[in-house]
């Protein structure tokens, strides 16, 4: 039920993520491999990176990052080059540019808001006085009233 | 028969639902005490006939009655027992009438347990509550029917998903959607409370057991979904930042604010307007999980459009309950006065922070949930928001939370002074910062990300150990043992919950610092070590189960020459569904889980092997069943059951 779509895609083809015969022998440049695969999402899965995928689209994808990484790019290049052929889609770490500026700074932006007011509040609380004796409201004066006359 | 009988009782139970939405709040507006507790009967009866309706098409599936649509669509008769049962709420109708039934339950408590409320208050809780039961029922019987039967009857069913048959998974809806449900209390209670135009301590008594019940439910419920995934996806993560994961960790985070919040009602009478805005947009959060997750709008733009009419549906229901409660909250909230007074430094002011930084957190998490949806709609660009941007933005909300928490813990209501409070936690953040020290110097790996969660985690744990320790006051030590025994169940409740959040916290960091991995073709009989552990694929067969195939391995896994375990990984396939499924084989232990996968056989004889070592991962639900151990141990407090007693002598001079 809950990951119906995605599992589907995910054992429509019997393949596991990360394939022995993709790993490169260098362990430095296989480590940034990886690390490049988890910020890069497999095109025909739900919201999972190609370094989890088992689909073929990944595998193309995994490889084409080895190769541009043997080819000398460097991390952001690899990216840059990933986007140029597969649009933003693929970035599961959103640009910080343009309207995305909103997601990336909402977090902060609003726990400043929310510090600002919550520190309003506190400080009127602490500077309130004890209040003493509320007067009735219409309400319950009305039900006092209803109570004495019975 | 029978399943038509299930059919005309919910038709009955929706009547019922609509009846109950209307008279009571009449009754509770002209203060007549008979239209009041026809609500009583009305949430009964509606209970009472959701579960025929529930128990009619559970038996359809228990004796594969082909004839009904949605049993064809998710049964088979090899199927065990038990995932035949677990098959009436595996699937989109079925889950909806669970969803219900569960609405429909609490609702059923409040009129049996709710004896010593204001009659008012609990009729209009009750309208409230049946006023969201007929819109999800109307939902079901107008979109969704479980009931609907088939034109001509098949010999056999499609079989359910699966990945779907297995207990974690068949135990992990139910769970979810009483926490889901649960918060549809708080709901009630806080649009109650504003027609009302008044909250005090008695409705936060009222209201935060039951948040707190449905709190647990929710990390249960969590707990089990992320630990099936763990064992079940075949590579052991436990947590995607889906959005339908999402859809279950927003309310809960906002859950865990409303509890804290209703505390300073209850004991202090602050924080109301923000304590009934939080009722709100919990249940508002979980209504949005349930769209997030039945209209798929998520997964694309296009999923929502295949199936328009049970999105709008749901989407209607979402605008009508969040907007008109919002809207009665704006006219209203003005009403609700402070009262307490309290100095910065303060278990309210403490408080107020957690609330700030659990809220913004779930707004964090929201924005990034909708954010590709938002983006595609209005600014044209098609695009994703994965894992790194949760666990950079979110992050730092949960170490900010965990870093102050044992000091918010011991920080005393109304005033108290920085000095005086870190003064018994010194030795906590002492030993934490050893502890942390030691881990660092000790590792092999350059992280700092395990030495820094351990740092955390310690001081979350020591901290309540330490507070729970302060509360027994002073004198020897016997004295204080004896009563450390005594203490309520709510600063038990606490410190075991708070324990329970910084051990899931070591354990994230742990998996995520110090995880071993290992991908290669292996042949029969071949040794490989991975981190300490040796390891020999010795054996490959296939074997027939109940209703699928698989091919199992065994791996014989040693450390110096010792057997430590032998695993047997497993790849399925399901001919009914046509699906294959993988099985890791898994050494569960205290320290460390051995995690092993078979892959394809490769053209050399050999076999693609995938084994981690993964530390730590237990932690992360240990900590969740401390977390709920420690609601538990709050839900039992005896105070609760006292005070309302208190309350209901006090009310009857009053009538």
């Amino acid at each position: 039920m809950k990951r119906l779509i995605f599992l589907l895609w995910l054992f429509a083809t019997p393949l596991y993520a990360v394939e022995p015969d993709e790993v490169l022998t260098d362990p430095g440049l296989e480590a940034r491999a990886r690390s490049l695969s988890q910020e890069l999402r497999c095109l025909v899965c739900r919201n999972e990176s190609i370094d989890e995928s088992n689909a073929e689209v990944a595998r193309d994808l995994r490889l084409l990052v080895r190769e541009r990484i043997m080819e000398g790019d460097a991390d952001d290049e690899v990216l840059a080059f990933v986007v140029h052929r597969y649009g933003e889609y693929v970035l599961l770490n959103p640009r910080a540019d343009g309207a995305n500026l909103v997601l990336w700074m909402a977090g902060p932006v609003m726990l400043l808001i929310a510090l600002g007011l919550g520190f309003g509040y506190v400080r009127r609380r602490s500077r309130a006085s004890t209040p003493g004796f509320r007067a009735l409201s219409a309400d319950e004066k009305q039900r006092l009233d209803e109570i004495l006359k019975e | 028969m029978i399943v038509e009988l299930g059919h005309f009782a919910l038709i009955l139970a929706a009547v019922t639902a609509v009846v109950q939405s209307i008279v009571p709040l009449i009754g509770a507006h002209k203060r007549w005490s008979g239209w009041m507790a026809m609500g009583d009967t009305a949430a009964m009866l509606q209970f009472v006939l959701t579960a025929a309706a529930f128990a009619a098409l559970t038996y359809a599936f228990v004796v594969s009655d082909f004839s009904v649509r949605l049993v064809y669509a998710n049964s088979h008769t090899l199927k065990p027992m038990i995932y035949k049962i677990s098959g009436v709420w595996g699937n989109h109708e079925g889950s909806l009438l669970l969803w219900v039934l569960i609405l429909t339950l609490f609702g059923a408590c409040l009129a049996w347990f709710g004896g010593n409320l204001p009659p008012t208050l609990k009729a209009r809780a009750l309208a409230v509550q049946a006023s969201i039961a007929v819109a999800f029922f109307a939902f079901m019987l107008l979109t969704s029917n479980p009931f609907v039967r088939m034109e001509m009857v098949p010999f056999n069913g499609q079989d359910l998903n699966p990945l779907l048959q297995d207990v974690g998974l068949a135990l992990h809806p139910p769970f979810l959607y009483l926490g889901y449900v649960g918060l549809s209390m708080a709901f009630s209670f806080a649009v109650a409370a504003l027609i009302e135009g008044r909250v005090d301590a008695a409705w936060a008594r009222w209201v935060r057991p039951w948040t707190l019940a449905a709190w647990i439910f929710l990390t249960i419920g969590i707990a089990l979904g992320s630990w099936w995934a763990y064992y079940e996806l075949g590579w052991g993560g436990f947590w995607f930042w889906d959005p339908v994961e999402n859809a279950s960790f927003m309310p809960w985070l906002l859950a865990a604010a409303l509890l804290h919040s209703a505390i300073v009602v209850e004991k202090r009478e602050s924080l109301k307007a923000w304590t009934i805005l939080l009722a709100i947009l919990a249940f508002g959060f979980s209504l949005i999980g349930t769209f997030i997750v039945r209209s798929g709008v998520l997964t694309s733009v296009h999923a929502f459009a295949n199936d328009p009419e049970r999105g709008v549906f749901i989407l209607i229901i979402l605008a009508v309950f969040l907007g008109g409660a919002l809207t009665l909250f704006a006219a209203r909230a003005a009403v609700l006065e402070a009262k307490g007074v309290f100095g910065m430094v303060s278990r309210e002011g403490m408080l107020v922070v957690n609330n700030i930084l659990l809220a913004v957190a779930c707004f964090v998490v929201f924005i990034g949930t909708i954010w590709p949806l938002v983006a595609e709609l209005f600014f044209d660009r098609k695009l994703s928001v994965g894992p790194p941007f949760f666990n950079m933005a979110f992050t730092p909300f949960m170490v900010a939370l965990g870093a102050l928490l044992p000091i918010g813990a011991m920080t005393p209501w109304k005033r108290g002074k920085l000095g005086r409070i870190s003064r018994p936690l010194v030795p906590a953040l002492v030993l934490a910062i050893a502890l942390a020290g030691l881990v660092w110097a000790m590792q092999t790996e350059r992280t700092l990300l395990g030495p820094i969660g351990l740092l955390l985690a310690s001081w979350m744990v020591f901290g309540a150990i330490f507070d729970l320790w302060t509360r027994t006051g002073r004198g020897d030590r016997n004295a204080r043992l004896r009563r450390l025994r005594n203490l309520p169940g709510a600063d038990w409740g606490k410190a075991i919950a708070h324990g329970g959040l910084g051990i899931t916290m070591f354990g994230i960091a742990g998996l995520t610092a110090w995880e071993v991995e290992d991908i290669r073709v292996v042949q029969l009989g071949e040794q490989f070590s991975v981190g300490a552990y040796e390891m020999v694929l010795e054996e490959v067969h296939d074997i027939e189960g109940p209703n699928y195939l698989a091919t199992t391995g065994t791996v014989r896994v040693t450390r110096n020459g010792n057997e430590v375990t032998v695993l047997h990984p497993e790849k399925r396939i399901y001919p009914v569904a046509r699906m294959p499924t993988t099985e890791a084989a898994i050494d569960y232990r205290f320290l460390r889980d051995i995690y092993v996968v078979l892959g394809d056989p490769q053209d050399d004889g050999g076999y693609t092997v995938r084994s981690y070592i993964k530390p730590l991962t237990n932690w992360i639900w240990l900590g969740c069943i401390l977390m709920s151990l420690g609601g538990l141990a709050s839900l039992f407090d005896r105070r609760y059951r006292v005070a309302s007693g208190a309350r209901k002598t006090k009310a009857v001079p009053a009538e």
